[in-house]
C-alpha cells in the first residue's frame, strides 16, 4: 500500500476511524482548525488536540460551476459534539435538493499523488445513510 | 446640530467601468478634482488626506495623488480594508476632524482591478510535486475545490443558503434582487452595466456558484470616489450655496468579525453588520423605519438579501418576503441600491465604500436626476469586506434654514 498523508493536518487517519481533530481552547472550549497563537474567543494560550465525530447536519451548501475543473458542491457541517468543517459533498444531483438538517458523514479519498507516490488523502461528506 | 457635527460638503465619483487609458491616479485625480469642485474648495483648503486602496495600497497612493493635484504638506493616510476601504478612508478624515486636527478632511477611494476574474484564488507552486505540509492548516495540496470553496462566490452563496435553509428563501428570491438592481442601474450614467433582465434571464443565466447567476455577481471594474468633509464650526464659515448641499454624517459605524462559533471555517457576514447597524441607529438617534433609501453591499443577490435582515429592514427571518413585497425597489417603501448597486454599478473595491456615500448624498441634496427618490431626507449606506470589516453611515439632509 502506497504511503499516504493527509491533505490537511486535522485529518487523522492512524487512529482508528479517519476524523477530524480540532485544537480545543483549555479556557473555554472553542476550537479551531488551524496553528493557534491564543484563542479569538478568550485569549488563552492553552490548547489541546479534540477528536470530532464523522456526522454532521449541512449548514450551507453552493455548487461552484465557475472558476473550477470540475464543478463540485461545497458544504458547511456542523458536526455532531461540535465543530464546523467545510468539505466537498458528493452523493447530491443538485444543491437545492439539500434540506434543512440533511445528515452527512465523513469520508476519505485519495485526492493526489506526488512524485514520489505518496497519496495525498483528504475528506468529504456524502449524506448518511438513513437518507442516502 | 452640535459641535461634534461633520458634514459632506463636497461628493464626486466617477463613472465605474473598464478604462484601459486611465491609472490608478488618473481615476483619484478625477474624483477628487470634481468632489473638490462640488465643495467650492481647492486642495488649499483640505488638512487631512486619507486615501483608500486595495490592490496598488503598498504605493503610497495619496502621495502619488497629491502630486498631481496638490501639494501642501497635510498628512497623509493611506488605508487599506478589504471591500470597506472607501468607508474606512472617510472614517480615519472624520475621525481627524473629531479629534479636532483638522477643520476639512478629503477622503479618496479608488480601484483599477480590470477584468482581473474571481477574487480569492490561489497560485499554482512551481517545481516538483512533493507533499510538503505547509500553513496553518498542514496543507499538503490546495485545498480550494477540494474541501469546499472559499472564493469570494462560494462565501457569499453559502451565506445566501445558510439563510435559506433556515428561512425558506428560494432561488427565485434571491434572483428577484438582481432582476431589481440591474433595472434601477438603466436610470444611473455612473454605472459599469446600464442593462435591464427579466427575472426569467437572470434565473437561465450561467451559475457562478449556486444559487448565484453571472447576473447575481457583481463585475470588477474601475473606478473612483470622493468626499470632502467639514466640522460643524468650519461648515458655519462657509458660502451659503455649499451651507445649503451640505449633507450631516449622523452615524459612522465600523465593526470586525467578534469570535462566533464556525466564524474562521466559513465567514459570518451577519454578526459585524448587525452590531455596526445597531450602534448607527443609536448614534443617529433613527431607526429602520426612519431611513429614505439604502445603500448596501450587494456584491452577490444573495448578501443583499442577507442584508434586509442584517440592517433590520424587515421582520427577522422575513427578507424573502421583504423582496416580494416589492419594498426595496425605487418606487417601493424603502428603496435599496437604487443606484444598481454593486451588481449593477459596479464595485471597484476602494472606491465603493465612497461610492455608496456619493450615492445617497446626491439623493439627500435633491440632485440624482430620473432616479432620485422623491423627498429623500435620510439615508443609510453599508459597506462589508472579508474577512471582516463592516461600517455603516447613516447621512441626513440639512434641514431648511
Amino acid at each position: 500500500m502506497a504511503h499516504q498523508v493527509p491533505a490537511v493536518d486535522y485529518l487523522v487517519l492512524d487512529d482508528g476511524e479517519p476524523h477530524l481533530q480540532a485544537w480545543a481552547c483549555s479556557a473555554c472550549g472553542a476550537m479551531y482548525f488551524d496553528r493557534r497563537n491564543a484563542c479569538a474567543r478568550c485569549f488563552s494560550t492553552e490548547f489541546s488536540r479534540r477528536p470530532l465525530a464523522t456526522e454532521g447536519v449541512v449548514r450551507a451548501v453552493t455548487r461552484v460551476e465557475r472558476g473550477a475543473k470540475q464543478p463540485f458542491t461545497s458544504v458547511v457541517v456542523d458536526l455532531v459534539d461540535g465543530g464546523t468543517v467545510k468539505a466537498n459533498l458528493t452523493g447530491v444531483d443538485h444543491p437545492g435538493a439539500v434540506g434543512p438538517a440533511l445528515k452527512v458523514r465523513l469520508r476519505t479519498f485519495v485526492a493526489d499523488v506526488d512524485d514520489d507516490g505518496v497519496e495525498a488523502v483528504a475528506f468529504r461528506f456524502e449524506p448518511a445513510l438513513e437518507q442516502a | 446640530m452640535s459641535a461634534d457635527d461633520v458634514w459632506i460638503v463636497g461628493a464626486a465619483m466617477t463613472p465605474f467601468g473598464r478604462f484601459a487609458d486611465k491609472d490608478l491616479i488618473d481615476l483619484a485625480s478625477e474624483a477628487t478634482l470634481a468632489a473638490l469642485y462640488d465643495a467650492d474648495a481647492d486642495m488649499g483648503d483640505i488638512d487631512v488626506l486619507a486615501m483608500g486602496n486595495v490592490y496598488e495600497a503598498n504605493s503610497h497612493n495619496g502621495q502619488r495623488l497629491q502630486k498631481q493635484v496638490g501639494q501642501t504638506g497635510i498628512p497623509v493616510f493611506n488605508v487599506v480594508n478589504a471591500c470597506a476601504t472607501g468607508a474606512t478612508a472617510v472614517r480615519v478624515a472624520m475621525m481627524s476632524i473629531r479629534a479636532g486636527e483638522s477643520d476639512t478632511g478629503l477622503a479618496v477611494g479608488v480601484e483599477r482591478m480590470g477584468k482581473m476574474g474571481m477574487l480569492g484564488g490561489g497560485y499554482k507552486k512551481p517545481g516538483p510535486k512533493q507533499f510538503v505540509p505547509a500553513g496553518r492548516y498542514g496543507s499538503v495540496v490546495k485545498t480550494e475545490g477540494l474541501l469546499g470553496t472559499n472564493l469570494m462566490p462560494g462565501v457569499f452563496a453559502q451565506a445566501g443558503t445558510e439563510y435559506a435553509l433556515r428561512h425558506g428563501v428560494t432561488q427565485e428570491q434571491f434572483a428577484k434582487v438582481a432582476q431589481k438592481n440591474h433595472a434601477h442601474s438603466t436610470l444611473n450614467p455612473l454605472a459599469q452595466y446600464q442593462k435591464e433582465f427579466s427575472l426569467e434571464e437572470v434565473l437561465a443565466a450561467e451559475v457562478i456558484s449556486w444559487p448565484n447567476t453571472l447576473p447575481m455577481c457583481c463585475p470588477t471594474g474601475d473606478g473612483a470616489a470622493a468626499v470632502v468633509l467639514v466640522s460643524d464650526a468650519k461648515l458655519r464659515t462657509l458660502d451659503p450655496d455649499v451651507r445649503r448641499r451640505a449633507v450631516k454624517i449622523s452615524a459612522s459605524v465600523m465593526t470586525s468579525d467578534p469570535y462566533v462559533d464556525g466564524g474562521q471555517v466559513q465567514p459570518d457576514v451577519n454578526t459585524l453588520t448587525r452590531m455596526a447597524a445597531d450602534a448607527a441607529y443609536e448614534q443617529a438617534g433613527i431607526g429602520p423605519d426612519g431611513l429614505d433609501l439604502v445603500e448596501l453591499h450587494d456584491c452577490f443577490a444573495t448578501a443583499e438579501l442577507l442584508h434586509y435582515d442584517n440592517l433590520r429592514l424587515c421582520e427577522p427571518g422575513g427578507a424573502g418576503d421583504f423582496i416580494d413585497s416589492g419594498a426595496p425597489w425605487r418606487d417601493g417603501r424603502l428603496p435599496v441600491n437604487v443606484s444598481g448597486g454593486l451588481l449593477s454599478k459596479g464595485h471597484p473595491l476602494g472606491a465603493t465604500g465612497i461610492a455608496n456615500i456619493y450615492e445617497v448624498a446626491t439623493h439627500l441634496r435633491g440632485e440624482a436626476g430620473d432616479r432620485q427618490v422623491a423627498g429623500a431626507k435620510v439615508g443609510l449606506t453599508h459597506v462589508i469586506g472579508l474577512a471582516s470589516a463592516c461600517a455603516v453611515h447613516i447621512l441626513e439632509a440639512r434641514p431648511a434654514a
